[in-house]
């Protein structure tokens, strides 16, 4: 049985709030916020990159970009070590860049060539860095939260049976408010709730499952965290347009879960201010809501704390504005002058094998067994499959 | 007549079909204020009102599962699941309920319901966004599964399907959603399922296809000398093996082509019942142009992946030179 006396409401530490409080101290050393404020800014100017890539015709399929949710890849990345998994969706390149991937393996992913992080076969909702932690942007909605419960699971045994110590990492299981209704996450809850798994489901609220308000599709939206509360898991409501909230908070329950093994929700309040994808017309919102949000720009909330502690200047500004596009204009050099993923690719990690050992089976013929010979043209102007 | 695009003729077909049968309703994600991510249902929520064309939570596992039993009870559920790939939350309710329910109650209940599911390749996307899953439905006795490769056809098969008493998956080609415009007729009209179309008639060969692949098939006969019959087989299953068997006895020849990877794909039903009813008339071995046992990779390498004019040309030349 679980403890009843935890409290299942979350309770922010007494820190010193510096946007709100106006005071000249920030809850962590200047140097530590001067470094999210430009991963933050990293991540936008990268996705806005991306979406004039995009129109260019460099970038292919689906690009569904984080700007105005940059506070929370970069808050929660921080409140965590890195050894403890993160698992997400499709929105996914500012959480890769905020946990350590390099915005060249990134552009080039998300431009299909070989150097990009699942060497160009995956795009834009396929960020995976094994170094990192990062086990993978995903694109089936709510798909990926079991696997969050997964990992959990499994840092837990490793930490407690194999190493027969104390539970010492936690997972973070990212997932939009749209795929709050997918069963998949029910049963995700379920699981780690049952079994004290220690992960935490952050759902990036931003108000809509593409084009469907949450109002619209979600049951007791305005108390979202009963669904997690439905399944025993302890909850915190997050401002997730204030990096130092999202800190804040974050730290505290991350501590929490690992030191308990338990599981939490998070409901994280924010807004993106783009459409759910490039193809996305946006009829389902006003141009007004948009701008009262885009008010609340949390790159802005930052910049306004930092001020207020005097500890930033035009001249910070300046050259960490200076130093992102470089880093990103790098990064679309690099990714137009790496290798447009060859074909013979295309049969490769399908299983571990990458021609496939069996003789005599259906496996080692590239054709699958076809009698017509492929052409295997060239259309990315190399050279043939065989 | 109007010359319409794939889309603007499934929205016809819908529209005309609604306004005949009240018990016609239309869910999915973001098909009614948004008209869908495609935009085949532009305009109906607002000429049918909220109540007929809603917007579901993105639960597929809920939506068709809601859909069996809004058909169970009486209604024609048209449920739109926005990918193919977004079908495998959604799996155990088509195929170990829609698909069953006759067969389980012994005809008591039936399930009239029509998933209509964009599919296939050449927009650009990535797997789960243009795989074609065809065969595994095909696979599965009591679903009927119906792609369509023309405007004039989606509307005639569709305006079918909502008349239909059982389960029909209704997969919808979105590289040909706009890429292709033709006169269709604006009185309604029907095409009834498990009949294939010979799209041309030709002696030496016979192709069989379906959905997008036949327009590549087409542009591969252009380009050939030989006098070569093409079959649309429009209805996957039940699928009209006479009109395959009755070309193949005529040519002596048989190249398949679909999108699919190959094994296990439906050419190789078509293969194998092709050796069953035309052995002594075969002059060469059926051929298959399909795509690879892979996963659907990124764009970049989309059109190495699909089957084109070009790879339909070599296993036309191939089977042929036997």
């Amino acid at each position: 049985m679980k403890d009843p006396t935890v409290p299942m409401s979350h309770v922010a530490t007494p820190a010193v709030h510096a946007a709100s409080a106006g005071a000249s101290t920030l809850p962590v050393p200047p140097a530590t916020a001067l470094h999210w404020l430009r991963q933050m800014h990293l991540i936008r100017e990268f996705e806005v990159r991306c979406m004039q890539s995009y129109q260019e015709k460099k970038i292919g399929g689906f690009c569904h970009v984080y700007i105005g949710q940059e506070a929370i890849a970069v808050g929660c990345v921080a409140a965590l070590r890195p050894e403890d998994p993160i698992v997400l969706a499709y929105r996914d390149h500012g959480h890769a860049l905020a946990r350590g991937m390099t915005a060249n393996a990134c552009m080039a992913e998300m431009f299909g060539r070989v150097d990009g992080c699942a060497k160009g076969k995956g795009g834009s909702m396929h960020m995976f860095d094994r170094p990192n932690n990062l086990f993978g942007g995903h694109g089936i909605v709510g798909a990926q939260t079991p696997l969050g419960a997964g990992l959990a699971f499994g840092t837990k045994y490793e930490d407690e049976v194999i190493n027969g110590g104390k539970n010492s990492r936690v997972t973070l299981s990212f997932l939009g408010d749209g795929a709050v209704n997918q069963g998949a996450f029910s049963e995700a809850m379920n699981l780690s709730g049952l079994f004290d798994l220690p992960v935490i489901f952050i759902v990036e609220n931003n108000g809509y499952s593409m084009g469907t308000s949450i109002q619209r599709g979600t049951t007791m939206s305005h108390d979202l965290c009963i669904k997690g509360r439905a399944h025993g898991l302890r909850e915190a409501t997050i401002d997730g347009m204030d990096v130092l909230s999202v800190y804040r908070d974050m730290k505290e329950l991350a501590d929490w879960c690992r030191e308990h093994s338990r599981a939490a929700f998070v409901n994280m309040t924010c807004y993106r201010f783009k459409g759910h994808s490039m193809s996305d017309p946006r009829k389902y919102r006003t141009r007004e809501e948009e701008a009262t949000h885009e008010s609340n720009d949390p790159i802005i909330n930052l910049e306004r704390a930092l001020w207020q502690a005097g500890v930033f200047d035009d001249a910070i500004l300046a050259s960490i504005l200076k130093s992102v596009r470089e880093e990103v204009k790098e990064s679309i050099a690099f990714a137009s002058a790496s290798e447009v993923t060859p074909d013979r690719e295309l049969y490769t990690d399908v299983f571990v094998e990458p021609w496939g050992p069996y003789p005599g089976s259906s496996l080692p013929a590239f054709l699958g067994g076809a009698t017509n010979a492929c052409t295997f043209r060239s259309t990315n102007g190399k050279e043939g499959l065989v | 007549m109007a010359n319409i695009t794939l889309v603007q003729a499934i929205n016809l077909a819908l529209i005309q079909e609604m306004e005949r049968n009240d018990s016609i309703v239309l869910l999915g994600e973001d098909i009614g204020v948004n008209g869908g991510v495609f935009r085949v249902t532009e305009g109906l929520q607002k000429r049918f009102g909220g109540a007929r064309v809603f917007d579901t939570p993105l639960a597929e596992s809920g939506i068709i599962g809601l859909s069996i039993g809004m058909a169970m009870g009486g209604l024609h559920p048209v449920p739109e699941i926005q990918f193919e790939g977004f079908l495998g939350p959604a799996y155990d309710q088509i195929c170990s309920h829609a698909a069953r329910m006759r067969s389980r109650t012994r005809g008591a209940f039936t399930v009239p319901m029509t998933i209509r599911i964009p599919v296939g390749g050449g927009i650009h996307a990535p797997e789960l966004h243009s795989d074609s899953p065809e065969a595994i439905y095909a696979h599965t006795p009591g679903l009927k599964v119906v792609m369509p490769s023309s405007p004039y056809d989606a509307k005639g098969l569709l305006t079918s399907c909502l008349r239909e008493p059982d389960p029909v998956l209704f997969f919808e080609p979105k590289r040909i959603y706009r890429a292709i415009r033709e006169e269709v007729p604006e009185d309604e009209y029907t095409l009834p399922l498990g009949v294939a179309r010979t799209v041309c008639e030709g002696s030496d060969l016979t192709i069989v296809s379906w959905g997008a692949s036949v327009v590549q098939c087409m542009q591969a006969i252009e380009k050939s000398e030989q006098s070569i019959e093409l079959i649309d087989l429009r209805t996957i299953y039940p699928f009209d093996m006479d009109a395959v068997a009755t070309s193949v006895k005529k040519t002596g020849r048989c190249v398949v082509v679909h999108e699919a990877p190959l094994t296990c794909g439906f050419g190789s039903e078509i293969a194998a019942r092709i050796m069953e009813r035309c052995f002594l008339e075969l002059e060469a071995p059926v051929q298959r142009v399909a795509g690879y046992d892979t996963t659907m990779p990124y764009y970049k390498m989309e059109l190495d992946y699909l089957p084109d004019s070009y790879r339909v040309q070599r296993a036309i030349e191939d089977c042929l030179a036997y």
